[in-house]
């Protein structure tokens, strides 16, 4: 009977402290994932517009100022990902 | 070649770079009081305050003082009441229950009771907040009063800075959004991109509070655009919305929750774009520098400082970038409030 109790405490234990550990590891997969998506999409943006200033170096200019933009829109898209990882990884270390 | 020389030394691109770093590098010494309390440090917790609002100011983690700032609270129980919030903590620093109210998780109750309070305290955010609307009246005073002295004639001081970057936004940004009727909008879009301008470059000085970082204050700025863009919906903006013209009767069956899902999801949006864009900048410019802490060596201090001066730089351009799109959202769904049914 007390051996019962015993390994279900345990059991317990391990599995509080497995969840927290796995919550902790599921933020940092989930931060290094939307890492991958950024670079994906940025990338992407930096290539066409690379190509297209190789078509036509005179509006390199007006290229430029639209990759930024875009290239701010889609880093927010990552930053979703990593601030709801961190606040994953507070509430777990807690 | 020596002309070349002299004239890098004392270009002004030079003396710039120079300067901006000085000063972005000095942001990690507002940590590095809060490394001697015992010697270990928890880096999570240290990053949630900064991002945070709270009900006291500390300027350097407490090196160089700390601001307690006033707490107003109102319930129907006790009434009106204001103190300074330096009465819930106690010589050591620990949390105290002051006269029937408890501060728990940057929240205050009543103590037995489960009643709502409603506090109104000027808390580090609000405080911010005053501060840059101090900031932005004095700037914009100084350039209106710069415009109407030199009427006709060439620009000078402070108003040969903004005036170009007002064009900007009323020639590029306004105009071709919203079209003809752009002068009853141009004032309340040139207040919004200043505000979101200026409120992301002082949340990035060393010590300063993340006011745009907060989502409440973003949610305010995107309900006034939701405002702004219902109350000026034409009769053909309702209908392209509630029964979109020129599509079969299956197909509308889809689009038109579509649509109205899509009057609320854009303003929130505009909300979370914001709020994550500067609060995930700050989280990571803070890490950095808490990495020299962690690691507790002078020579990832130094690699460290070379990293957070980039990032900095990179934080400046997505202060400004994050500012036009606001801006530029903005002015797009009141330009698409206002000229629905001609292209039909």
């Amino acid at each position: 009977m007390l051996s019962i109790f015993l390994l279900d405490t345990s059991l317990a234990i391990l599995c509080v402290t497995l969840g927290t550990g796995l919550a902790t590891m599921g933020a940092a997969i989930g931060a290094g994932l939307a890492a991958i998506g950024a670079g994906i999409g940025i990338g992407r943006i930096g290539g066409s517009a690379m190509e297209a200033i190789a078509r036509q170096p005179e509006v390199a200019g007006k290229i430029q100022t639209a990759m930024l933009f875009i290239a701010a829109l889609v880093e927010v898209i990552a930053l979703f990902g990593m601030d709801i990882a961190f606040l994953i990884s507070q509430s777990g270390a807690t | 070649m020596k002309v070349y020389f002299n004239a890098i030394k004392h270009s002004g691109i030079t003396k710039f770079i120079f300067s901006v770093s000085l000063f972005f590098t000095f942001s990690a010494s507002s940590l590095a009081s809060s490394s001697d309390e015992g010697g270990k440090i928890n880096p999570g917790k240290l990053i949630m305050e900064e991002v945070t609002d709270d009900y006291s100011w500390h300027f350097f983690d407490g090196k160089y003082g700390k601001l307690y700032l006033p707490v107003i609270v109102y319930s129907k129980e006790r009434g009106l009441e204001v103190f300074s919030s330096h009465y819930f903590y106690d010589e050591h620093h620990n949390p105290v229950i002051y006269k029937g109210y408890v501060l728990e998780h940057k929240h205050i109750r009543l103590e037995g009771s489960d009643e709502y309070i409603y506090d109104f305290s000027i808390t580090k955010n609000v405080l911010m907040l005053f501060i840059l609307a101090t900031t932005l009246l004095w700037v914009f005073i100084s350039v209106a009063r710069g415009f109407r002295k030199n009427e006709g004639k060439a620009p000078s001081g402070i108003q040969s800075f903004f005036e170009p970057i007002i064009l900007y936004i009323r020639d590029e940004i306004v105009k071709p959004n919203i079209g003809p009727k752009y002068e009853r909008y141009l004032p309340y879009l040139l207040t919004l991109f200043f505000f979101v301008w200026f409120g992301n470059f002082m949340g990035l000085i060393p010590g300063a509070a993340n006011l745009t970082g907060n989502i409440a204050v973003t949610m305010v700025l995107a309900t006034g655009t939701w405002i702004l863009t219902t109350i000026s919906g034409t009769k053909n903006y309702w209908i392209h919305i509630f029964y979109t013209p020129g599509i079969p009767l299956l197909l509308k069956i889809i689009i038109v929750p579509v649509e109205i899902i899509g009057v609320f999801t854009k303003p929130i949006s505009l909300t979370i774009r914001l709020f994550v864009a500067i609060t995930a900048g700050h989280i990571v410019l803070l890490s950095l520098i808490m990495l020299t802490f962690i690691f507790h060596s002078w020579l990832v201090g130094i690699g460290s400082s070379l990293l957070i001066l980039f990032i900095m730089l990179i934080e400046l351009l997505v202060a400004t970038i994050q500012a036009y799109i606001f801006t530029m959202f903005t002015s797009l769904y009141i330009g698409m409030a206002l000229d629905e049914g001609d292209s039909h």
